[in-house]
């Protein structure tokens, strides 16, 4: 990946993984919602040697506003062969249970913002066939649980679409790689005790590199997260519905 | 609340943490105290607050910009000094003072106006501070430079980061024609002997160190080797590499608190006589990498767990010529008697280039650095005795290595602290900061230290 779009720069993982690619002197057009957030991570990228860096504020949630976009990433890179999609919320699961439009801003922001861009994404790619989608998923994405799945729903119902995405794909040489990671200990999870299974944003950001490079479909980062939910996965649904995960 | 520890892992004190994201955010107030808090590598209580929230800066670590013709950077409080360094080093700049870890943020280094090897040359850190930002608990923000807000600027650099919270800075790099060092070991056989060699080093020599075996005695005492060297020229007479070039490389880790009989008097005894006596007495010269030349330590990562839980103390002293060689003598004599090795005991000339910081620690004079494994009673007698010695000989103990320094002897280290007081910020304090001036104590100091971290109650008896 050279010409990098890298949508939700300001997110942790998003910030490591501009760091690693800048440090190889790609070029990069970063996008955030808050403009003087952006700046910082763009100023950061750019001293740490990227060939360039664009930004733009904007709100991914407008989806209206998408085509647009991808074109002015287009216009600034002079093309794109990466993208790094790393924007979400993890919400307040109880807000979610109580009101249908706490739902539904993790279901806009995870789920359907990232379909519309992907859709636009997607035909780009297969027309010039070549290309690398990289989509920050979740392992909560694997198993509804009662502690959060709506924002394992939204990441679940990613996680389809990218399967479908991927096998539509694959003759055109694209590849579609859904990184799935566990516990990290960044801003998003600022207030939750951390334990040993927090993997740290820098982590996180070269196993999603490295995935990247490889051009794999789907990857866990840290690792040991494949056994952690293939576990969790064949727990019977009559066992599984009473326990308190 | 939990329980923290810096670096010599004593004390140990409760409190309460939040992460810092983005520096244009405003500062927390989370009720109590704040004090900002950056990788926790000194010693003491200078980076703890008690009680209180300690600001992690951990998160402010991007880089703003970099000027490979001028050498200038500009960066977030929380960058660390290995950041920059691969930034720098690769494109022909080095660190203008650096101490012996590169796992210091330059907000960190800013904040005890830290020395390095060469301050008989380059003086300290703070120099090489072109300006900084400063926000403070009243929302204000201030550019600080020699220039612009002067006292705030002289306040900040060595102001133990109680003056407010420095979000970026902009420092002077020095260039370096290759990032190998031309290094020289000369022995010398007693503090005499020391103090020759450091003067005739300093002539020729950007950057100077000795390591001394504290646990020789009478004629020998102060005995050691003493460290040499300048950046290599471009192009160098093909001495052979150490086996040690390797940069960046990631060495040994402790992998766990070491049992507190692996490091007794025999052990350390026997390193320093092997350490002293593995070159035979004569100077020998070798091409070295910076890395292992200036960070030999952080080569063993958690270097600081072979004191075991217990922790060690630090004690880092300055003390003028005029006294050094006595005062000194006693310090080693003292400590060797003790009965306590340090593991590492490093000697060091400052020469007399003033700081910007009121608070700074270096001095022109003989500086010795020390740790002792936490002993209790015996330990804290003996810290408390080189203390004595060193205000006796109009000498200062450096905050960034104190656990235990009392109020009395602050203010005679450091004549400034009224001053510098006035610029202290009403929501900013440590630990540190409390016990030397007990009048501000807004709570009792007892209620700061875990179980584990007691006090020996004998102690105030001592002052």
């Amino acid at each position: 990946m050279k010409k990098v779009l890298v949508l939700g720069a300001t997110s942790a993982i998003a910030q490591a993984t501009v760091r690693l690619l800048a440090a190889r002197g790609a070029s990069l057009y970063l996008v955030g919602r808050n403009a003087a957030n952006l700046e910082a991570v763009a100023q950061d990228a750019t001293t740490r040697g990227a060939a360039k860096v664009e930004s733009r504020a904007v709100d991914l949630n407008d989806f209206a506003a998408h085509e647009s976009l991808v074109d002015a990433a287009y216009a600034a890179l002079g093309g794109l062969d990466g993208v790094v999609l790393a924007h979400g919320v993890l919400g307040d699961q109880t807000e979610a249970q109580k009101s249908w439009a706490a739902t539904e801003t993790v279901l806009r922001t995870n789920f359907l913002s990232a379909v519309s861009l992907l859709t636009v994404l997607a035909n780009r790619f297969e027309a010039q066939k070549a290309g690398t989608l990289v989509v920050i998923s979740s392992v909560a994405g694997d198993r509804g649980r009662q502690s959060n799945y709506v924002y394992g729903a939204s990441k679940g119902a990613l996680n389809v679409f990218l399967q479908g995405l991927r096998n539509r794909l694959a003759k055109s040489n694209v590849a579609v790689v859904t990184v799935k990671p566990g516990f990290v200990d960044t801003p998003m999870t600022a207030h939750i005790p951390k334990n040993k299974l927090f993997a740290s944003p820098e982590k996180v950001a070269r196993g999603l590199l490295s995935a990247a490079d490889a051009r794999k479909n789907e990857v866990y980062v840290p690792g040991i997260w494949a056994l952690i939910m293939l576990i969790i996965r064949t727990i019977p649904e009559t066992v599984f519905k009473r326990m308190k995960l | 609340m939990k329980a923290l520890e810096s670096w010599g892992r004593y004390p140990r004190v409760e409190q309460r943490t939040q992460p810092l994201v983005w520096r244009t955010d405003a500062l927390p107030q989370p009720g109590g105290t704040v004090l900002p808090h950056g990788l926790g590598r000194s010693y003491g209580d200078s980076c703890l607050n008690g009680g209180g929230t300690l600001l992690l800066t951990a998160g402010l670590d991007r880089l703003i910009s970099f000027d490979a013709a001028t050498g200038v950077v500009r960066c977030e409080a929380g960058v660390s000094l290995d950041t920059l360094l691969r930034l720098a080093a690769p494109r022909g700049w080095f660190l203008p003072v650096t101490p012996g870890t590169k796992f210091v943020t330059v907000g960190g280094a800013i904040a005890n106006d830290v020395h390095g090897k060469n301050h008989h040359r380059g003086g300290t850190f703070g120099r090489y501070v072109r300006r900084f930002e400063l926000v403070r608990s009243d929302g204000s923000r201030r550019v600080c430079a020699p220039d612009e807000n002067p006292d705030w600027y002289g306040a900040t650099i060595g102001g133990l980061g109680l003056t407010g919270l420095v979000t970026w800075a902009e420092v002077q790099l020095k260039p370096i024609s290759n990032p190998y060092v031309l290094q020289e070991t000369v022995p010398f056989g007693n503090l005499d002997g020391f103090l020759e060699v450091a003067r005739e080093s300093e002539k020729d020599y950007e950057f100077t160190m000795a390591w001394v075996d504290c646990l020789a005695r009478g004629r020998k005492v102060g005995r050691g080797l003493l460290y040499r060297g300048n950046f290599a020229p471009p192009q160098f007479d093909g001495l052979p590499l150490a086996k040690s070039h390797l940069s960046h490389g990631v060495g040994l880790a402790v992998p766990m608190d070491m049992p507190a009989f692996c490091l007794n008097r025999l052990s350390v005894s026997a390193f320093n006589w092997l350490y002293y006596h593995r070159q035979n007495g004569k100077p020998k010269q070798r091409l070295t990498h910076y890395d292992p030349f200036f960070y030999p330590l952080d080569a063993i990562y958690g270097w600081n767990r072979i004191y075991g839980r217990k922790g060690f103390l630090q004690f880092q002293c300055v003390v003028p010529y005029s006294t050094a060689r006595d005062a000194l003598a006693e310090i080693l004599e003292r400590s060797s008697r003790g009965g306590l090795p340090s593991f590492l005991s490093v000697l060091k000339t400052f020469g007399d280039i003033p700081s910007p910081g009121w608070l700074s620690f270096p001095r022109q004079g003989v500086t010795l650095a020390m740790d002792f494994a936490n002993r209790g009673e015996k330990t804290w007698r003996l810290v408390e005795e080189l203390d004595r010695v060193t205000r006796e000989a109009g000498g200062a103990v450096y905050p960034a290595k104190d656990a235990r320094m009392s109020p009395e002897s602050f203010a005679a280290y450091f004549p400034q602290r009224e001053r510098f007081s006035r610029y202290v910020d009403p929501a900013f304090s440590s630990s540190f900061w409390r016990r030397v001036n007990p009048v501000a104590l807004p709570f009792s100091l007892e209620s700061e230290r875990g179980p584990a971290a007691s006090r020996p109650q004998s102690l105030l008896a001592i002052r």
